[in-house]
């Protein structure tokens, strides 16, 4: 694939009210150079809920898309506490969140989940107290 | 497109073809071109930002002439509600509608008494289960707009109902039609007082999907300057007004979601202000709510650029005169509604549809090439944004280049701007 573009942003670890930020201004891309609808959405969803984990559990981090005509690959990392197992965080409902982080309408648990449910691939590399990288792929059909 | 018509007009001699409307405007649709402001008409959502920021008159809203009215045997007046914030110390809107017979109309509907009634039936709508949450209301044309270029998700969003001033004049013709048998349809000329020229444009156009809604959209500044010279509040006016204080209230922000206080509502006025609100529905970032009501001017219509007194005075205004109105005329709002029936003739014809302003190019692989040469150019650019180029920063130059729209020349600042960097760097 030689038609790629490399979108990259930073996300803000410091407050709430910076998580989306990055995955508005992808969905406003995606929406100029005409993707479809359904895609736009799924893209949006995942980097969304990567954002919000970032902010919850780690302090902030970047998110890395590459737009190509036939995929999207989403790049999440950070250097936050690394997931312990894996496993367990990808069930619905399973949060280590704080209950003040719970009380304000996060951490419910869906976050991971939801990431795998709207993208084709994804594949979590996580190491405790080094951090998290996560890799999805949005096939545009 | 589905809608073209726009109601911002600029006087050429005037226009010195400064940076202040092209900064302004939202949804970057000026460009200052040949020395003068130029509007992509597809982009425009007639908020009247540039009407506003425009420091030499150079841009001016469109409305039809106080004398139009005269084409009319039965010339009816729907004053909007913020017309009774435009007078001092009023402590009875008869006043007003006294005024407006004495300038020439026959007859009036107050378009407040439709909102009570666009009120009532947009709580019971918001009762239904199959309703698409938070709602937004449709009353703002320029919202509207704004949704239908930039918003794909959000237009199943927006309330199918009509607005308050398409309720009054379909009502006034019905009512009219009713009291005066004699009349035939052609004799009667509805007029519509408006703060805003979004409304304008917004009337025209459903008149030219053939739905003639009003005959005309008057300046409420020009109907002002007539009344002024009639009004001379002596005597008691005579009891014409059939609002209260639900219907008045539409005329600030907050009005209209007030009288849905049965549900969670948010109201926001002031574009930059609703376009941060719209980005966080479209974003899922908003707690639950039930209904948004959005106005792009600051304060909502009393802000409009067509009212004469500025929207904080007409809004104290407006809380004095309510102090001696009844809640609501047209409208039991102390109970939560028991149906969720609404009669057909409030429903929109037409949903909102929408309708991106043109893309980067049809195919995609062109597209993503396309974009990729922006972001070059973007970086080959200034970064000053100073608008000097006739577009509103450097990203949007370097667009305007990749659509062959403008060049490189354009950039007044560039071979400074590489000096600058060529010394930085020795």
């Amino acid at each position: 694939m030689s038609d790629i573009i490399q979108l990259h942003y930073d996300v803000d670890g410091t407050d709430f009210a910076a998580a989306g930020e990055a995955s508005m201004k992808i969905k406003k891309e995606l929406r100029s150079l005409g993707f479809p609808q359904d895609v736009i959405r799924r893209i949006a969803i995942a980097v969304y809920e990567g954002e919000i984990n970032m902010v919850i559990h780690a302090d902030g981090g970047t998110a890395d898309v590459n737009v190509g005509l036939d995929e999207i690959e989403i790049i999440l990392a950070d250097t936050g506490p690394g997931i312990p197992d894996v496993e367990k965080a990808m069930q619905k409902g399973w949060s280590t969140a704080s209950e003040e982080v719970r009380n304000s309408g996060f951490g419910a648990g869906m976050g991971l989940p939801n990431m795998k449910k709207n993208t084709d691939e994804m594949v979590i590399d996580t190491e405790v107290g080094v951090g998290t990288t996560i890799r999805m792929k949005v096939y545009v059909a | 497109m589905a809608n073209i018509r726009h109601s911002v007009a600029l006087t050429l001699e005037k226009c010195k073809g400064c940076t202040h409307c092209l900064q302004r405007c939202p949804t970057e649709a000026i460009r200052i071109r040949d020395g003068h402001a130029q509007i992509t008409t597809t982009l425009c959502i007639d908020c009247g930002e540039c009407i506003r920021t425009c420091t030499y008159q150079a841009k001016r809203a469109e409305y039809d002439p106080f004398e139009c009215i005269q084409d009319y045997k039965y010339k009816i007046a729907l004053p909007a509600p913020a017309l009774y914030g435009q007078f001092d110390h009023l402590d009875d809107i008869n006043y007003v509608l006294e005024g407006l017979l004495k300038i020439g109309f026959d007859d009036l509907f107050e378009v407040a008494q439709a909102a009570e009634l666009v009120s009532g039936y947009s709580q019971r709508y918001l009762q239904r289960e199959d309703v698409k949450k938070p709602v937004i209301s449709s009353a703002c044309p320029v919202i509207g707009r704004l949704i239908s270029i930039r918003y794909p998700d959000l237009v199943a969003n927006v309330l199918p109902l009509h607005p308050p001033v398409d309720m009054a004049a379909k009502l006034a013709r019905i009512v009219a039609l009713k009291e005066h048998p004699e009349l035939k349809e052609e004799d009667i000329g509805v007029f519509f007082i408006s703060p805003c020229p979004a409304k304008v444009s917004y009337l025209k156009d459903e008149a030219e999907k053939g739905r003639q809604l009003v005959d005309g959209v008057l300046s409420m500044g020009d109907v002002y300057k007539r009344l002024v010279q009639v009004m001379k509040r002596e005597e008691k006016p005579q009891p014409r007004s059939r609002t209260g204080c639900i219907g008045i209230r539409w005329a600030g922000s907050g009005g209209e979601a007030k009288a849905l206080s049965k549900h969670r509502h948010l109201a926001a006025s002031g574009i930059e202000n609703v376009i941060r609100v719209l980005d966080s529905i479209d974003n899922d970032t908003l707690p639950d709510l039930d209904f948004i009501e959005l106005n792009a001017c600051p304060g909502g219509c009393v802000g409009g650029v067509l009212a004469v007194e500025n929207p904080f005075v007409a809004r104290s205004r407006l809380l004095y005169v309510e102090k001696n109105m009844p809640q609501a005329v047209n409208w039991d709002f102390s109970k939560k509604p028991t149906n969720t029936f609404v009669p057909g003739d409030y429903f929109l014809e037409e949903q909102l549809t929408y309708d991106p302003p043109q893309a980067l190019d049809d195919d995609r692989r062109q597209a993503l090439v396309k974009r990729m040469q922006i972001e070059r150019l973007v970086n080959e650019l200034p970064s000053l944004d100073c608008g000097a180029c006739g577009a509103p920063t450097c990203r949007a130059l370097a667009e305007d280049i990749v659509r062959g729209l403008a060049t490189h020349d354009d950039c007044l600042m560039l071979g400074k701007f590489r000096q600058v960097n060529k010394e930085r760097s020795v």
